[in-house]
């Protein structure tokens, strides 16, 4: 008698406390939520447009997308020649192991066949890796072949933002979405045409 | 007058428990009556735990958590308020002072077995007050928004990117904007004045109330509890007040002279208190040209530059700290001091010392190969401490602990 009561309390006490558990994702949705990004921020963070064709040959600059560095690099013919001229030192040549936008459109890896476009944040933990085309003898790299290297913990990567094998950061430098319109580069968006 | 006086505490406390738990806890608590200066460091913790608190309540009232004015804020507090500079150096130099205190506690643990049977408990909250440091310390840092806030920001908060599969979207999360913004800062601003502190207080009451429910250890890892006298007070004890307390009274004095000469003469520490990088406004397009972390996070940050993998850096980090909890589990030793534990403990824990400082220094300074390299020599010196733990203190030769104190 007593023992039947108890598996009848027993499955009232789960069935309630089953009950009241289920709410805690209720309530920790809101706080959960309101940690992800603003409409306000998400409006901040569209995208940005500029003139490239005033850039000179081996010229890189730097745009602001998202407060992130983003690289645009006009490549000059030699270095579009040399383009691979450090391929066996490269971890990743054809960028299998992130999600490439524009894979196999351009060797640059960007929309257009003079311009590499790559977001400026070192892939290990986050510095921005600066720029160094000339191609020369390095403290980092006796046969360095130009390209990007980053002051923070020494990683390595090609002109077009394609990492080096054995330096700490373990991916290419990613491809923001973008889309030129004539000489008007769009970083943000892809222009539909990906 | 008085008898009113005794009336009213007579009736409070028969009601509320203030005597009793002002004796168990603050003056009559039996503590070993002998110890050393290693046995300071609890106190001092203490009291720069209420140096923190009391300077961080003042240091809220001018602060402003906004990306446009966290900084220009600092620069505030630092000229314009009266004082101001003297409360921002206080809680600066109390946070190295807090790390330093609890490093030197966290030794004299190692050193002196306080961590086993039956203090298992009052070290893993003690693990876990260090742990919740951390996350405070990084947290405040970050709301100056200078560069080496920014940049240290984005390398702690990118380690999380290292998780496979939800490591993007949990630092979106966490920064709540795609860079490290006024959003991020003034999330951070919440936690590090209200939800840590709370977490942090909690953790210090319970590491005491366990503690007081064990007993404080000593530095021969004699177990007091074996000769106790007719009162059942062990007989190798004294009250804690005033013996304990005035004791401790010169200690803080000593340790305050040292603050006040850090906080008046070197606040800065050389850099290392507070980076030179952060005395310049937060600036996503440029990377300092060295981000090194405050010191007292060098030593686990010189662990993550000695892996060349980001997740796997990531987990050697995280295990570092994770260990330190299943310590009490890794010591089969039957005596609990140095004094008493053989050579291969000796020598173990004098290694360790030296990798751990070594780290610390090496986590500082940029990267070169012989830096790499004697990193991943020291990380590796660290892990073995405590993995080879179970095999040097079981079968070493231990001396003989004396009956009594």
């Amino acid at each position: 008698m007593q023992e039947k009561d108890n598996t009848r309390r027993k499955v009232l006490i789960g069935l309630t406390s089953a009950v009241g558990l289920s709410g805690i994702p209720f309530a920790a949705t809101p706080f959960i939520a309101a940690w992800n990004p603003s409409a306000k921020a998400k409006a901040a963070g569209a995208s940005v447009k500029l003139d490239v064709s005033k850039m000179q040959y081996g010229q890189q600059i730097q745009v602001a997308w998202r407060k992130q560095p983003v690289f645009v690099v006009r490549h000059t013919k030699e270095s579009l020649e040399n383009i691979d001229s450090a391929l066996p030192k490269l971890a990743d040549p054809n960028s299998d192991q992130i999600e490439e936008p524009y894979k196999g459109q351009n060797p640059t890896r960007s929309k257009s066949s003079e311009y590499t476009v790559m977001v400026g944040v070192c892939t290990h933990l986050g510095c921005s890796p600066k720029y160094h085309p000339e191609v020369e003898p390095k403290p980092w790299d006796a046969s360095w072949a130009g390209g990007f290297f980053c002051p923070c913990h020494g990683s390595m990567f090609d002109m077009v933002g394609r990492v080096y094998k054995g330096v700490p950061a373990p991916t290419n430098l990613p491809v923001p979405p973008h889309f030129f319109d004539g000489s008007i580069l769009t970083i943000g968006e892809d222009g539909g045409t990906a | 007058m008085s008898e009113m006086v005794g009336k009213l505490f007579g009736w409070v406390n028969s009601r509320l428990p203030i005597s009793n738990t002002f004796e168990r806890h603050l003056s009559k608590h039996p503590v070993p009556s002998k110890v050393n200066f290693w046995y300071l460091f609890g106190a001092l913790a203490s009291v720069v735990l209420i140096i923190q608190i009391v300077s961080g309540i003042w240091l809220i009232m001018p602060y402003s958590n906004t990306e446009e004015e966290a900084f220009a804020s600092i620069e505030y507090i630092m000229r314009d308020v009266d004082y101001g500079w003297i409360i921002r150096y206080m809680h600066t130099t109390g946070a190295s002072m807090f790390f330093a205190v609890v490093y030197l506690h966290m030794f004299r643990g190692l050193l002196y077995g306080s961590y086993q049977k039956p203090k298992e408990l009052v070290w893993i909250f003690g693990c876990t007050i260090y742990l919740a440091m951390m996350a405070e310390g990084f947290l405040g840092y970050v709301l100056p928004y200078g560069q080496m806030s920014y940049w240290g920001a984005q390398v702690i908060i990118s380690l999380f990117g290292a998780i496979p599969y939800i490591g993007e979207s949990l630092e979106l999360w966490i920064r709540g904007d795609y860079y490290i913004s006024g959003i991020t800062v003034s999330r951070f601003f919440a936690l590090h004045v209200v939800a840590l502190p709370l977490v942090l207080i909690a953790l210090v009451f319970l590491h005491l109330v366990a503690l007081h429910e064990v007993g404080a250890g000593n530095p021969e890892g004699v177990d007091i509890e074996e000769h106790l006298d007719d009162d059942g007070v062990p007989l190798d004890s004294v009250p804690f007040f005033p013996y304990k307390v005035l004791n401790a009274l010169v200690g803080i004095g000593v340790f305050m002279t040292v603050f006040a000469i850090i906080m008046f003469f070197f606040p800065e520490g050389g850099g290392y208190f507070i980076e030179m990088a952060n005395f310049e406004e937060a600036n996503p397009l440029v990377t300092p040209e060295h981000i090194a972390p405050v010191w007292y996070y060098s030593p686990y940050y010189a662990m993550l530059r000695a892996v060349p993998d980001k997740l796997g850096g990531l987990i050697v980090m995280g295990s570092a700290v994770a260990i330190l909890f299943v310590v009490p589990w890794l010591d089969k030793s039957k005596v609990a001091s140095i004094r008493y534990k053989g050579i291969y403990s000796k020598v173990a824990l004098a290694l360790f010392g030296i990798s751990f400082i070594t780290l610390g220094y090496l986590g500082t300074v940029s990267v070169t190969e012989v830096r790499k390299t004697m990193s991943v020599i020291c990380t590796i010196i660290y892990f073995a401490f405590f993995l080879l733990m179970p095999i040097y203190t079981k079968y070493e030769k231990t001396l003989e602990v004396p009956e009594r104190l």
